[in-house]
């Protein structure tokens, strides 16, 4: 992994664009869901996009070679949900690892037909549920998951990403930063167990106006928080957009000495749900990032496509990646 | 020596030690061993009002916030997991970080996976050896916690000096070259104990506290000292004026010394220039043991201080400020230990009890409002605010009641429901308090609540309007159905719009043209009042037709920017129908052909059909049986409505309360284009369904299906096959229900409902096995167990009208004429084709092995035009039917 250290030393590295946005595009039926594999499973997999690296792979390495081919240095692996918490609504808590180990052997397989260097980060997203908030207005105390559960859950995810073959590991979308002290948890203890490391990359969501994670946290009580592990790059993604995301992008990149990353999605939702932010759009307000020399690592999440990693990559090119402060 | 990063620590807002900071505050009181008023509260599991300590802590200046519950009555560990999880819900509290304290390792751990924050873990000590320390060390790093190290080895607790300092300088050294630990995260507290106690060795426990932290300070760079300050006066416990005196003068020596943290109580601490001379002087001679008969100098000085008359009770400031301003507090903050006394007073200054509501508290909801706008509050703190404001409007409603005997009608009643599937009605139940204050008669039915039901009691109730709410997205296609269901029943009632994802132009442009009654967007609570009021006003045409015009233009503007969707035409979808080799399908000749009705007699043969998982689900418990018995948020109460339904069902079956009753039909078939032709004998065509083709463009390997691929084409001259059903194990079951309602008994009510489904959906699986065993026979041999069938592990499907394959209700009305449906088993079709009892079930048997479930998705255009003429109906009928599936863009 020293060319890693070595790439993001010399250039600002790009991440892959949304997933979910481009499976859309493949208007996949149920049955395309199920594959050969699940065609008799009891409950619907419609919608389980991290089902499709084994039901469907060649649509996945396809859409990973469209965003290396776009230009991006980094692509997450299709297992933002493959954990037995997550996947317990579709059943398929007993397929974690091989969800986690095909989804990241078919990511290195594409990645391993470019001549550069291209990465492959193991997307490890936040689950379902949080670890320190109710679900239930009336009752605060209440916790629909624990700590424990969500270690061994995750642990289960690491070592099917591990052994899949893995540059990075990516705990990224965290709305409450105790799952991903959890998730930290796992992978101080995975590394542990198999005398190993690889870099971590991590990753919260601001969720409104408020700066503010989902569990309430401010940008610097996050990065105060996680900053016990010797993180690769911390960052935000997702919610926002990219113009509503950067004072607290900026705040990050002042506090912290980890390099930085940042994947918003294509603007806001508009009154359909839907993102339509345009490539054009989004890297103008991303060249703010840039001229202020915010990120290390910049990519785009919910809505973004091809077309946004491909301008993108060609915009970063002009750039200095962010030098790590003294703080 | 290389410069030190500063203790950081972090609850919801970020802390850091900073070199300008001279000293904090660590809160106390919510420490068993230290509060009796805490103990107390948490035996007697009173956990509401052991949170208002930790707020008057903060409150009171509190930096850090210390949590205790060592005490050998209680269990340790679920009472800190559960104060810690409860104070962590109110906002103003954990902004600040959290001090896990106890001397048990096990609560200490139970504590660092309870908070998200990096908390201050309180304590380890080299008591129980290098290799528990060592160990408890590295799981502390592993939660990125600060640690605090208490000076305590094997021998003992250090009391002297020179052991205070070999013992921390040993745990340092340990600390940071064997684990490896950050030193900024390391607190030493080389242990405060009482003075004057009348032993002589006591007397220099201050001065060697001091000592050693200044050696500390000096000796093991970027740590930290603290300590328990109100040990120090212990042998003065109920002389608060003197402890104040002691606290104070103690802080202020160890503080030049170098202590940076204390664990104090804020309001038992004087200020240090406030302390009379006398007693400051006698209280110094003790701490810094400047004079042999110090301590009975000050105890004779004490017994002389008047000790209650010095006592003036902090009050908190703000309880003096006017009415309003109060109130605002309260709101704001989200405090309701004063909101029904400070209402009274309100209602008394009021003339009319609504008057409270529509001055008072909403000005303060108003300032909430806006600091939210501002981003100044979040979400958890404006939850807070509002149940502060339920309380308020409750205890006010008796009277708002009284008041309008008589006096004036309402302005018109109101149904709000937040929509299927939904669960947040924040905003929904500020709208309806809103309203409610404003003389509506609100009807709130809650969350995740369904169409149906909405409908149902519209009608029921005769409302004037409907307000749906909603947050998440999927919320917005429920908004658009219930509009559309509605419309179907020839319902006019108004509807109003609101929740976070809700937008003019998703309501202008997806929900208004589907229902002729007015549907207004209302985008914050306080509009929600005067479009109310318009709407129902006596000339509300103008208001009306306003609000359709400017719906207009927004669709309008937003069709023009508006993408072709990929769409084929049905021509190419048909060329890209399934394939199947006719000539070499092995086709099944149905041993029984005809139809036949049948009776079950013993309903207890479904049993084992039953879909558990389902029944769950229809009571909103995720989970698959038998796993989610387990589960840790639902598990419990999954089982108990499992041996509910158990009971019942037990009952139902005993005392025949249930009828079950099927008919079905097997009958030779050919597809013909997109239909299937169903023949008699003589091969005469007797029905003709009429199937649905998958439109969107697909890729590669990917067909255009319609269910009309998985029989034989006409063409072929090969005799193929096709079935049709309908069972129902609901007669009987509205009586029932009926007779738990009357009785006030809604569990039962529901109960025998979900059960029924269940019944019905397990009659339909155990006649599909009947029929492909036996009846059609092409699964002679077929061994599935139960688990299987509900696994859908056999070949053939058995798909339903209004499901993903088959969107046309209409076909029923083919199955109910083939079959005589209602006439040999009773079940009978609606207005709006739904089946009667509900619980029915209705489909094709598909026999061909290659047969899937799969969905339709949307149809274009020259579909339905296309549809409507195979149906012998108008393209208006046909869209009305077909809308969900139109591709209308």
């Amino acid at each position: 992994m020293n060319s890693l250290i070595k790439d993001l030393q010399s250039r600002i590295l790009v991440l892959d664009g949304a997933m979910g946005t481009i499976i859309q595009n493949y208007d996949l039926k149920e049955e395309d869901f199920r594959g050969e594999k699940f065609k008799d499973h009891k409950l619907p997999l419609k919608g389980n996009n991290d089902l499709l690296s084994i039901t469907q792979p060649d649509i996945i390495k396809e859409i990973h070679r469209g965003y290396f081919n776009a230009g991006a240095d980094i692509v997450e692996t299709n297992t933002f949900s493959s954990t037995s918490i997550a996947m317990e609504d579709y059943g398929l808590e007993d397929h974690i690892y091989e969800l986690n180990y095909e989804s990241a052997k078919i990511a290195k397989e594409v990645a391993s037909e470019f001549k550069d260097n291209k990465y492959v980060a193991g997307s490890i997203g936040p689950t379902n549920k949080t670890a320190s908030m109710s679900p239930d207005v009336n009752d605060p105390g209440f916790r629909a998951i624990h700590f424990d559960e969500l270690v061994s859950s995750y642990n289960e995810q690491i070592n099917g990403l591990h052994k899949g073959g893995c540059d990075i590991l990516f705990i990224e979308t965290v709305f409450d930063t105790l799952n991903a002290k959890a998730a930290l948890m796992a992978v101080d203890n995975y590394f542990e167990e198999n005398n190993i490391s690889i870099p971590v990359m991590l990753s919260g969501t601001i969720t409104d106006k408020s700066g503010r994670t989902l569990s309430g946290q401010t940008v610097n009580a996050f990065l105060i928080s996680i900053s016990h592990f010797p993180l690769l790059s911390v960052g935000f993604n997702c919610a926002l957009g990219t113009k509503d995301l950067k004072p607290y992008m900026k705040r990050l990149s002042d506090s912290t000495d980890f390099y930085t990353s940042s994947h918003p999605n294509a603007g806001l939702p508009n009154a359909f749900g839907e993102y339509d932010q345009s490539p054009e759009n989004m890297i103008e307000q991303m060249k703010e990032y840039l001229d202020e020399s915010l990120v290390n690592i910049i990519g785009g999440c919910c809505g973004t496509t091809y077309e946004h990693i491909e301008l993108l990559s060609r915009v970063v090119k002009k750039y200095e990646p962010r030098k790590l402060p003294n703080v | 020596m290389s410069k030190c990063r500063n203790l950081t620590l972090s609850g919801l807002e970020p802390f850091e030690l900073k070199s300008n900071m001279p000293f904090i505050n660590v809160g106390e009181r919510t420490n068993v061993t230290g509060s009796r008023k805490f103990l107390k509260l948490i035996k007697e599991g009173n956990y509401i009002d052991a949170v208002e300590i930790a707020r008057e802590q903060v409150e009171g200046g509190a930096q850090i916030i210390d949590v205790n519950m060592d005490e050998g009555m209680l269990d340790g560990k679920e009472a800190m997991v559960k104060f810690l999880n409860l104070i962590q819900a109110e906002p103003d509290i954990a902004k600040l970080p959290i001090m896990i304290d106890s001397s048990k390792w096990e609560i200490l751990l139970a504590g660092l996976k309870a908070v998200q924050g990096k908390c201050i873990v309180n304590s380890i000590s080299l008591k129980e050896g290098e290799e528990i320390f060592i160990e408890q060390a590295r799981i502390i790093k592993k939660f990125g916690a600060a640690v605090v190290v208490m000076a305590f080895d094997e021998k003992g607790q250090a009391d002297t000096y020179q052991r205070r300092i070999d013992i921390c300088k040993r745990s340092y050294d340990i600390l940071v070259n064997v684990v490896d630990f950050k030193p900024q995260d390391i607190v030493f507290d080389p242990n405060i104990f009482p003075v004057a106690t009348g032993i002589e060795e006591h007397k220099t426990y201050a001065v060697d506290f001091f000592k050693a932290t200044y050696w500390i300070t000096q000796n093991l760079p970027c740590t930290n000292v603290s300590g328990g300050v109100s040990n120090v006066s212990f042998s003065f416990r109920g002389n608060n004026t003197v402890r104040e005196a002691m606290h104070s003068a103690f802080l202020y020596h160890a503080i030049k010394n170098g202590m940076r943290i204390g664990i104090v109580n804020p309001s038992l601490l004087e200020i240090y220039d406030d302390i009379p001379k006398e007693l400051l002087e006698y209280v110094e001679d003790v701490i810094l043991n400047r004079r042999e008969d110090a301590t009975e100098r000050l105890l004779d000085f004490a017994e002389n201080l008047n000790n209650s008359s010095n006592r003036k009770k902090k009050k908190e400031e703000w309880r003096d400020l006017d009415l309003q301003s109060r109130l605002t507090h309260s709101l704001v903050k989200g405090i309701d230990k004063f909101i029904v006394e400070d209402v009274d007073e309100a209602r008394k200054n009021s003339s009319k009890a609504i008057d409270v509501i529509e001055t008072y508290l909403m000005n303060g909801m108003n300032v909430v409002g806006d600091l939210f706008g501002d981003g100044k509050m979040f979400l958890p703190q404006v939850v807070k605010s509002a149940r502060v404001m339920k309380k308020a409007v409750a205890y006010l409603v008796p009277f708002i009641e009284k008041e309008k005997v008589g006096v004036r009608n309402s302005n018109g009643k109101i149904l709000m429901a937040t929509v299927k599937g939904d669960v947040h009605d924040i905003g929904k139940n500020i709208v309806g308090v809103v309203l409610a204050c404003n003389n509506f008669e609100i009807i709130d039915m809650g969350v995740m609540v369904p169409p149906e039901n909405i409908i149902e009691t519209a009608l029921k109730e005769n409302v004037d309007i409907i307000g749906l709410s909603g947050l998440i997205t999927p919320s917005l296609d429920e908004m658009v159905y219930l509009a559309k269901e509605l419309e179907k029943k020839n319902i006019r009632i108004p509807i109003l719009i609101g929740g976070a994802t809700t937008s003019k132009i998703h309501t202008a442009v997806k929900i208004a043209p589907e229902y002729s009654g007015s549907v207004i967007h209302v985008n914050d609570a306080s509009k929600a009042v005067p479009i109310s009021i318009s709407l129902l006003g006596k000339n509300n045409n103008e208001f009306i037709s306003n609000i359709l015009d400017e719906y207009k233009e927004v669709k309008v503007k937003f069709e023009n920017r508006k993408k072709v969707k990929d769409f084929i035409s049905l021509e190419n979808a048909r060329k890209n129908k399934l394939k199947i080799d006719w000539k070499k399908e092995q086709i099944i000749k149905p041993n029984f052909i005809g139809s036949k009705v049948i009776n079950l007699e013993d309903l207890s043969i479904l049993l084992d059909y039953i879909d558990w998982t389902q029944f769950f689900l229809s009571w909103n418990l995720y989970g698959v049986y038998p796993k989610i018995f387990k589960n840790k948020s639902n598990g419990e109460e999954a089982k108990k409505l499992f041996d509910d339904a158990q009971e019942m069902i037990n009952h139902v079956i005993k005392n025949n309360l249930i009828e079950a009753k099927a008919v079905f039909g097997l009958y030779r078939a050919n597809s013909n284009g997109d239909d299937i032709e169903v023949y008699d004998d003589n091969k005469k065509t007797i029905a003709n369904f009429i199937t649905l083709r998958q439109q969107k463009e697909k890729g590669q390997n990917f067909f255009n299906k319609a269910l009309s691929d998985y029989v034989a084409p006409k063409e072929s001259d090969i005799d193929d096959y096709i079935g049709c059903f309908c069972v129902s194990a609901g007669f009987g079951s509205e009586e029932l229900s009926k007779k738990y309602e009357e009785d006030n008994d809604d569990y039962s009510s529901i109960m025998i409902k979900a059960i029924c489904d269940r019944l019905s959906e397990a009659f339909a699986e155990y006649l599909h096995k009947e029929v492909r065993t036996k009846y059609w026979g092409y699964a002679k041999d077929e061994k599935t167990s139960n688990e299987d069938l509900i696994k859908e592990k056999y070949s053939g499907i058995r798909p339903a009208p209004g499901y993903p394959a088959c969107p046309d209700h209409l076909e029923k009305k083919t199955m109910w004429d083939l079959l005589s449906i209602e006439k040999r088993i009773g079940v009978k079709l609606t207005e709006s084709l739904a089946m009667w009892p509900a619980a029915s079930v209705c489909g094709y048997y598909f026999g061909n092995k290659k047969a899937k479930y799969f969905g339709i998705g949307k149809i274009d255009q020259d579909q339905m035009i296309d549809y409507s003429s195979r149906r012998g109906i108008n393209l208006k009928e046909a869209i009305k039917w077909l809308n969900p599936i139109y591709n209308d863009v």
